[in-house]
């Protein structure tokens, strides 16, 4: 019987592959196998689902059903009562945080329901390994349709119109820049998709690649056309592994299908690409640093102009754009720009794809129209902040971007909004925060990764970033004095003025965007020396409360510095708190709540 | 590679996923409760699923479902089409083919196996 009546969706994204979904899968193939329902039933793995906290998680078409959680040992259960009973299997559904329902198919879910989806569209529903399923949602149509019937200035006219603004995070008009390239003189042009996602908490760019690579091919070849260019690079960090494997994958069935290579669709047209893994530094998601990594020197920024449309790769014009940007192309040629410019703000248009982790019920990929409010975002599809605790701001752009406190919970995600905050869309990071967030050591914690991460070729960033660094620390120690506040302005903003790239002058933004929203919080750490979200180790006191003590002794067990000692002739015990060295590891252990925090 | 080779190729292909889009017209649902286990209900299933791929059917989709309560006429099944919902009882492999060709391809039902008589769906 040829025919499945079923297909089982396997997410086999990097988050549900680290959970175990291959074991899964595995027991599943087998089960099937021995209840006699592998010729009915096909098992498909895809990219990227998006909610990458419930892993492994699998839909069961035609009816969209949704198991979160499954272990290999219950897949038995699983293939009997579903598979061959026809019954939904309860216990791995999931459930309503509000209602406690049970929430049996994709479309019910809140998380999924609420998105719209044009660069995930194929995420999760096609096997990213079989070009049959992306030629069959329409695959290498908009290559094949603009080739034949087109003429490049048609497409640039269709990207304008769209609306569409790079997704890397400085959000140039798309469009505007496939014009100058196509006017760059000179019969070289290079195609350059950045996939050198480097934001901590970001990873849309890893999911299109391992979930839809297809998508990013076809619409770097119609750049290549657009613009005049013959050769296109993906730089990839070489941390994402299964990325670059899905992805050369893709490259090679699209050279063997005709979609590259030479005389695409029978015209005077060639397009090839090629991989080029990066070793994975933050510097080199900048634009130029990127060129540098490519033509094999080390990743280093240059001054801007000239900008790479201009003298990009080996001296010749090149079109950078981001994973995120491409995969937007091929909707926009086949529904046309007016459409997608239908989605979207006046000024942002389309969908943009976020990340959402921290503090937050549904941690994964959700991609809204711009202009959703983060209170949608945060509420609706995230399902709120988990533990009852109350939502104090949430991080956009990562280490280059600011943070949105709750006060502004209904601020439009789009780019002029966002600015207006202080912040950026970025990448789409989007970390939530809740009333156990210290700001400062969010802020310590972004300028660390920036200090890290800065190449060291100008001076503000390579000392900037460490002396910002170290005022943040003396803050979080409780050694600052209110002066330094002045002195961390001061330095933030010179940072920001003269950095060469961009990760210069956007690292002190986390800085500056809590010491304008949270400003008390700093004072609170430097006059009262003391951390209130309790956070920083070196504000915070340990004490027991002895009417709540049991005298279990668990605390003074666990104690690593043995600080915590018994009260004489009674059954209780008390911490030392001179020799504390305030790790937390009483407070964690005890059973009783009889060890306060404060 | 022409366009034209390119939507060939699409059209062969979306057979294998077009389960993971809209809901199709038709949709069959089986009773697979022990009884209709049982009965040959998985014989019925698997005749279905032929005769559907046999015709080449697209607009159909093939469901299981527990027990709707009717062991005595066990094998069962539902078809769903628009408002419209059938049950057909006491089956076998060769009355659930005349299902498809007739109910599903013509829209004639198979009077002899339906259940009661046709229910407006809740």
């Amino acid at each position: 019987m040829p025919a499945y009546r079923s297909h089982v969706l396997l997410c086999a994204g990097g988050a549900c592959i680290s959970c175990g979904c291959l074991a899964v899968r595995d027991a599943l193939e087998q089960e099937l196998q021995r209840q006699g329902l592998s010729d009915e039933i096909r098992v498909v793995q895809t990219g990227c689902v998006g909610s990458c906290d419930l892993g492994p998680v699998m839909i069961v078409y035609p009816d969209e059903v949704f198991y979160q959680k499954v272990r290999p040992a219950d897949v038995p259960k699983l293939v009997e009562e579903h598979f061959l009973k026809g019954r939904i299997y309860e216990p791995l559904l999931v459930k309503s945080p509000e209602t406690d329902n049970l929430i049996a198919t994709q479309r019910e879910f809140a998380f999924f329901n609420k998105q719209f989806k044009i660069v995930l569209e194929n995420c999760g529903i096609i096997d990213p390994e079989k070009i049959d399923e992306y030629v069959a949602r329409g695959g290498y149509q908009a290559l094949g349709m603009v080739l034949t019937e087109r003429s490049p200035q048609w497409v640039i006219e269709e990207v304008k119109k769209s609306g569409l603004r790079g997704r890397g995070g400085a959000g140039f008009p798309t469009g505007i820049k496939w014009e100058l390239m196509a006017k760059s003189p000179g019969d070289e042009k290079y195609i350059v998709c950045n996939a050198d996602e480097g934001d901590p908490g970001a990873f849309m760019d890893r999911s299109v690649l391992e979930g839809d690579p297809h998508r990013v091919l076809e619409a770097m070849a119609i750049a290549g056309y657009a613009v005049g260019a013959r050769k296109g690079f993906i730089y990839c960090r070489a941390e994402y592994p299964l990325a670059i494997k899905r992805t050369q994958l893709a490259i090679n069935q699209a050279r063997e299908a005709g979609f590259l290579g030479k005389n695409l669709f029978e015209t005077d047209f060639s397009f090839d690409i090629e991989i080029r893994v990066g070793a994975g530094a933050f510097v080199c998601g900048e634009e130029t640093a990127l060129l540098a990594s490519i033509e094999g020197k080390r990743g280093i920024p240059r001054p801007r102009p000239p900008f790479p449309a201009v003298s990009g790769l080996w001296g010749k014009p090149t079109l950078i754009s981001n994973v995120e940007t491409y995969a937007c192309i091929c909707p926009i040629i086949m529904r046309g720009g007016e459409w997608y410019a239908s989605i979207g703000t006046e000024k942002s248009k389309g969908t943009k794809v976020f990340a959402l982790a921290g503090k937050i019920q549904n941690t994964g990929l959700v991609e809204v129209p711009m202009g959703t409010t983060l209170r949608e975002i945060v509420y609706d599809i995230g399902g709120g902040v988990p533990n009852g605790k109350k939502f104090k701001a949430a991080q956009t752009g990562g280490p280059s971007g600011g943070c949105i406190p709750a006060e502004h919970i209904d601020v439009s995600m789009d780019y002029e909004s966002l600015a207006k905050m202080g912040s950026i869309v970025g990448s789409g990071g989007l970390i939530v925060m809740d009333e156990d967030s210290c700001m400062v050591d969010v802020a310590k914690f972004f300028m660390d990764f920036c200090m890290d991460e800065s190449c060291g070729k100008c001076p503000p960033c390579r000392v900037g970033t460490r002396q910002i660094y170290g005022i943040l620390d003396k803050i979080s120690k409780g050694q600052a004095v209110v002066e330094d506040l002045t002195l961390l302005e001061e330095l933030c903003m010179m940072v920001k003025e003269t950095s060469l790239c961009g990760l210069g002058q956007t690292a002190p933004n986390p800085v500056l965007s809590t010491l304008r929203y949270f400003r008390d919080e700093y004072l609170a750490h430097i006059v009262d020396k003391r951390c209130p979200a309790k956070v920083c180790p070196d504000l915070v006191r340990y004490t027991i409360d002895e009417e709540v003590c049991t005298g279990c002794s668990l605390c003074a067990k666990n104690c690593p510095e043995n600080t915590i000692f018994k009260v004489d002739g009674e059954k209780k015990y008390r911490i030392d708190p001179v020799r504390c060295i305030r790790c937390g590891v009483c407070y964690d252990v005890c059973r009783f709540n009889a060890v306060i925090k404060e | 590679m022409k366009l034209s080779d390119l939507q060939q190729w699409r059209d062969r292909a979306v057979r294998d996923v077009s389960m993971r889009g809209e809901r199709k017209e038709w949709r069959i649902v089986v009773s697979m409760g022990t009884s209709g286990i049982a009965a040959g209900a998985r014989d019925v299933m698997r005749a279905l699923m032929d005769e559907i791929e046999r015709q080449e059917l697209e607009n159909v989709e093939v469901a299981l479902t527990g027990s709707l309560g009717l062991d005595d006429f066990e094998p069962v099944l539902r078809v769903e089409h628009q408002d419209e919902s059938v049950f057909y009882g006491r089956l076998t492999p060769e009355a659930a083919r005349s299902i498809i060709s007739e109910h599903v391809c013509q829209g004639r039902k198979v009077e002899r196996f339906v259940i009661g008589l046709p229910k407006e769906r809740e």
